[in-house]
């Protein structure tokens, strides 16, 4: 917990900097299910839908942007503040780039044809589980400061890399024998690939929260 | 305010040692008393401003501590929450969201953009929100405003409802599961026995065979007892309206329950005559449901009362009791569930379907009847059905099963 300021003006900028990027938070993790929802149901309604709301993240960034150099300018944080605000500044560009990649994958909805017998769909639900998990733990983490939740979200990387290698070679096999179909496994294989960078960048904020949280990086193990 | 009725001491004893001081200093005495005695005076008069403080402070401090006492024990997740901030957290909610809430922006506690949304309006509002805590639960975040500043906001879970109709999807992959098992025994008994007809001994081979029939037998009662759910269900808001004589349709229903072999296990008794309106065919499959069922779950040997009387507020009402073994009360809301097992191999033994309970219901409130099921461990189930009676409805009749029993509605 971090102790009160003297400034109150500062301890209300912080609270807000944080509230900015929990709502983000919400915003991609709840663009990334519904994205995940659409592609399994086939519903491009909602795929449009979350296309259109992807603004909204883009409009909150840049006011964390400008909150966090408005901190940094007028208040001159030391320490943990500083580590919280230069944690916030990259977060909300990661978060960002979360919400984009759930865009992404809305956007490929309408491009799967023949979903009822198109198999290779069923193999991405899972995945996007995984990853959706990390993304809901890793917010939760950040709210809460949570350096160990953190490190969880981290080691739960390697099962969304795991599961993207098997769907890839899946999808190649099956557009080796199903030629006709190419076009939809393609698409199939860009929304794998999306959903794996967005199992690296909610590592990646894991890694920014552990950071304002300790002052420490995590040890990166998989190098 | 009994502070105020304490006298100022202290005062008093000065405006006393002035008075001797005056006398000792050469005052005549009658000036001296009468200064002691203004200097007194304006000492009471004074006093009463004092409680006018007191009231002040009262009104003032009642807002924070004594809100804090007020919810902090409430069942449901209550935050307090003043422009944006957290300032209060009770129990459920520190249990719920973390200690660390408390002081943080709202949307640190609650990131759904929904629920955001629902913050920013200044009104009372209220919104249903997936993966508040974990990644698919479902809450109701309602918000009351209580002045500009300050508004609470109330957590209801709603995951065990969404569960719930979750369930009426499960339906289909229960249904399918519950019919692959004893076809797939059937298939394996038919196929060792067509395939190696020579090696089979006779005795095995009948008891193969019997195994067979018992599958068979099964899929065929899960097969009826499905479609009848189902045009029970397609029916479930016309009530019937055919005039039936429940003594007569009660004691056959119940001595076809039984079967020849079990019929001496059945008393029935009846007290008076009740005609309801209804469907005769759907009060006897109620009736042998009920009566079935208590003889699978009643101690072998024991008796099943099966009663037709008159309930308390004049409904028919058809009480059948075992001497069993009674259900453990955590099982009670779930036993009209599609599929509800409390022991799902005995059941499976048994012959049962794990349907019955949940046609009955079905039956009862088309009906608009009422089904209780009351059950004692050790002593035994009773369960009643009470029907309304034909055209003496005085009272609107719920069009559900009544909860008393801690028997909650559907599942399926």
């Amino acid at each position: 917990m971090i102790s009160e300021h003297t400034v109150k003006a500062f301890d209300e900028d912080i609270t807000r900097l944080r509230g900015l990027i929990t709502e983000m938070g919400g915003l991609a993790e709840t663009a990334l299910e519904g994205a995940l929802d659409a592609l399994i149901r086939g519903d491009e309604e909602l795929a449009e839908r979350i296309v259109a709301d992807d603004r909204k993240l883009d409009t909150l960034e840049s006011e964390v942007d400008r909150l966090a150099v408005k901190i940094i300018a007028l208040r001159a944080p030391m320490a943990d503040d500083l580590r919280e605000v230069i944690a916030a500044l990259k977060i909300a560009g990661v978060v960002e780039r979360i919400g984009d990649y759930s865009k992404n994958i809305a956007k490929r909805v309408g491009h799967i044809e023949g979903r009822t017998r198109f198999e290779p769909l069923t193999l991405l639900p899972a995945m996007g589980e995984v990853a959706a998990e990390m993304v809901h733990d890793v917010l939760t983490a950040y709210a809460a400061r949570d350096p160990a939740l953190a490190l969880e979200v981290i080691a739960s990387d390697k099962k969304v890399d795991a599961f993207y290698n098997s769907v890839f070679r899946n999808l190649v096999s099956h557009m080796v024998e199903n030629p006709a179909t190419i076009s939809s496994a393609a698409q199939l294989l860009f929304v794998a690939r999306n959903i794996e960078r967005i199992g690296d960048h909610a590592t990646n904020v894991a890694e920014m929260v552990y950071f304002a949280a300790t002052g420490d990086y995590p040890l990166d193990d998989d190098s | 305010m009994h502070k105020s009725h304490t006298l100022p001491w202290a005062g008093l004893m000065i405006a006393a040692v002035a008075a001797v001081l005056l006398i000792s200093a050469g005052v005549v005495v009658p000036y001296a008393i009468a200064v002691w005695v203004v200097w007194s005076l304006t000492l009471l008069i004074s006093q009463p401003q004092e409680p006018l403080v007191i009231a002040d402070q009262r009104q003032e401090g009642i807002s924070r501590e004594n809100l804090i006492g007020m919810i902090e024990n409430a069942h449901s997740p209550l935050l307090l929450v003043d422009r944006k901030r957290v300032v209060i957290a009770n129990a459920s909610a520190r249990a719920l969201l973390g200690r660390h809430v408390i002081g943080q922006d709202v949307r640190v506690a609650i990131r759904h953009p929904r629920a955001i949304a629902m913050m920013n309006s200044d009104s009372h509002g209220e919104a249903i929100v997936s993966g508040l805590v974990r990644r698919k639960d479902v809450w109701r975040v309602s918000r009351f405003a209580v002045d500009d500043r300050t508004s609470v906001i109330e957590l209801v879970s709603k995951t065990a409802e969404s569960d719930v109709s979750r369930a009426h999807t499960d339906f289909v992959a229960n249904a399918s599961h519950e019919l692959r098992t004893p076809l797939s025994s059937i298939i394996g008994y038919v196929e060792t026995l067509s395939e190696h007809p020579d090696d089979i001994d006779s005795d095995t081979a009948k008891k193969f065979l019997d195994t067979i029939l018992r599958e068979a037998r099964r899929l065929q009662n899960l097969v009826s007892d499905l479609m009848s759910l189902s045009r029970v269900e397609a029916e479930k808001h016309d009530r019937p309206d055919e005039p039936v004589a429940l003594n007569a349709l009660v004691e056959r229903a119940a001595r076809e329950g039984a079967g020849l072999d079990r019929a001496e296990r059945v008393q029935y008794s009846q007290d008076g005559d009740f005609e309801v309106r209804g469907d005769p065919q759907q009060l006897e499959q109620l009736v042998r449901n009920l009566v079935d069922n208590a003889l699978k779950y009643g101690r072998a040997g024991t008796p099943v009362d099966v009663r037709l009387s008159e309930s308390s507020l004049g409904e028919a009402k058809i009480e059948v009791k075992d001497h069993g073994e009674g259900i453990a009360p955590e099982h009670l809301p779930h036993l009209t569930r599609r599929f509800y097992r409390t022991d799902p191999g005995r059941s499976r033994m048994s012959g049962g379907t794990g349907l019955g309970l949940a046609i009955v219901k079905h039956i009862v409130e088309r009906h608009h009847g009422r089904l209780d099921i009351e059950s004692e461990l050790g002593r035994g189930t009773t369960v009643t059905v009470r029907l309304p009676r034909d055209g003496i409805v005085k009272f609107p009749v719920p069009t559900q099963t009544t909860e008393t029993a801690g028997l909650s509605q559907e599942g399926g």
